[in-house]
């Protein structure tokens, strides 16, 4: 369950980024390539803000696609899971989007 | 000390009703504008419906039941007069445990400590394997280990006996190690200059995989008697992994565990880790393991 030190993460990083006003919604990229999966950091998002400023806020989950180069045939590719093989047979890709944990944003009263 | 809130004591998540057990009280001055309270037993909506990019059953999703006073427009005054404002943050959500990993990291590359962080699902032999390490290398070298359980100091008891200073960090809950934890037992342990530091993170082959520690070194011990799909069905952690070690290789005469396989299949998620063959308890392929940990490898970029 790494999703909840991952809402810990969220919370810790906006309580001291906004150091005032109440949250009311928070907004994430998870990349698809993570690991992370996005209803459990709703789980567990709604359990770590309870008693502080981002008790209520809504959490928005903008899920980044994963992307990724053939080292061998250069070709850039979608990435639906990290072991992707190349049509070229080539095993491992270059991972080149998917692996994002950020907060884009958030919206403040 | 609590993330939530900042102070001391650890959290709780109570997996059936979703909260957070906090085990302390605190002073609060927020109020609940839309008077809930916030006891997710109940199933409920939405109100305001925004859509979640994957389509996913929320069991907990949440019913704002008379519905926050707010829209989903950025850029709104409230019913009660106040603007609500959108603030871009861009921050990396785990940018504080990096910070923090890239400071122990920092410490130990001064002092030129090897630390390695030994990651495994339960049962695999790590801490027998650590044993025999620290008997076997105590003529040459200094070892300390920081060990993470969630509970007990039962493997802090066998690594002291074994002969190295050792400090125990019980995660209660917590499912990894982080850098944080490894900051504090760091402090604790002191490890002399030049040693070698093993960090035993909490037998788990999915959260540690995520949290840099500051270590020079990842190894990742598998065994013969789990399958050997393993890396396939945790991709994460063998992506992670320096050196791949597969431990209790004297039980396979009577095990069904191919290890070719198993060898395939870690080059399907990592080409450049090395893979050691050992038994922990019989001594094969240990010398390798030894000449491994003295040569102290770079760590793989990926």
């Amino acid at each position: 369950m790494h999703e909840l030190a991952i809402s810990e993460g969220i919370v810790e990083s906006i309580c001291e980024a906004v150091p005032e006003g109440k949250v009311l919604s928070v907004t994430i990229e998870i990349g698809q390539l993570t690991g992370v999966v996005p209803d459990a950091v709703h789980f567990c998002f709604d359990a770590c803000t309870r008693g502080t400023r981002l008790e209520g806020a809504r959490l928005d989950v903008v899920d980044v696609p994963g992307r990724g180069r053939c080292g061998s045939c250069q070709r850039e590719q979608d990435m639906s899971e990290l072991i992707t093989r190349c049509a070229c047979g080539n095993p491992f890709l270059e991972v080149l989007r998917g692996q994002e944990l950020r907060i884009r944003s958030v919206e403040v009263n | 000390m609590c993330a939530t809130c900042g102070c001391s004591g650890t959290i709780a998540l109570d997996l059936d009703t979703g909260l957070a057990a906090h085990a302390h009280e605190h002073e609060h001055e927020h109020e609940h504008a839309h008077g809930h309270d916030h006891a997710h037993e109940h199933a409920h909506e939405h109100g305001h419906g925004h859509a979640h990019a994957l389509e996913q059953a929320h069991e907990h999703a949440h019913d704002h039941e008379n519905g926050p006073p707010y829209v989903l427009d950025h850029r709104h005054m409230h019913e009660d007069g106040t603007a609500a404002r959108t603030v871009q943050l861009e921050q990396e959500i785990l940018g504080k445990n990096r910070l923090l990993a890239e400071r122990n990291r920092g410490w130990l590359e001064s002092r030129e400590i090897f630390a390695v962080n030994l990651m495994s699902s339960p049962g695999s032999g790590k801490t027998t394997l650590l044993e025999r390490s620290i008997r076997d290398l105590a003529t040459q070298l200094t070892v300390s280990v920081v060990e993470g359980d969630q509970e007990t100091r039962l493997d802090a008891e066998r690594i002291r006996g074994a002969g190295a200073r050792v400090v125990q960090i019980n995660t209660g809950t917590g499912c990894h190690l982080d850098a944080q934890m490894l900051g504090r037992a760091l402090h604790e342990l002191q490890p002399e200059a030049r040693s070698l530091l093993f960090v035993e993170n909490v037998g788990n082959l999915v959260c540690p995989a995520l949290f840099d520690l500051g270590e020079a070194a990842r190894v990742v011990i598998a065994s013969t008697t789990e399958g050997e799909d393993k890396p396939l069905k945790y991709p994460h952690m063998f992506r992670a992994a320096d050196l791949v070690v597969l431990n209790k290789v004297d039980l396979l005469p009577h095990l069904t565990f191919d290890v070719e396989r198993f060898v395939a299949h870690v080059r399907l998620v990592n080409g450049t880790a090395g893979i050691l063959h050992v038994s922990a308890t019989r001594g094969d392929g240990l010398a390798e393991w030894y000449r491994w940990l003295t040569a102290r490898p770079a760590r793989n970029a990926g």
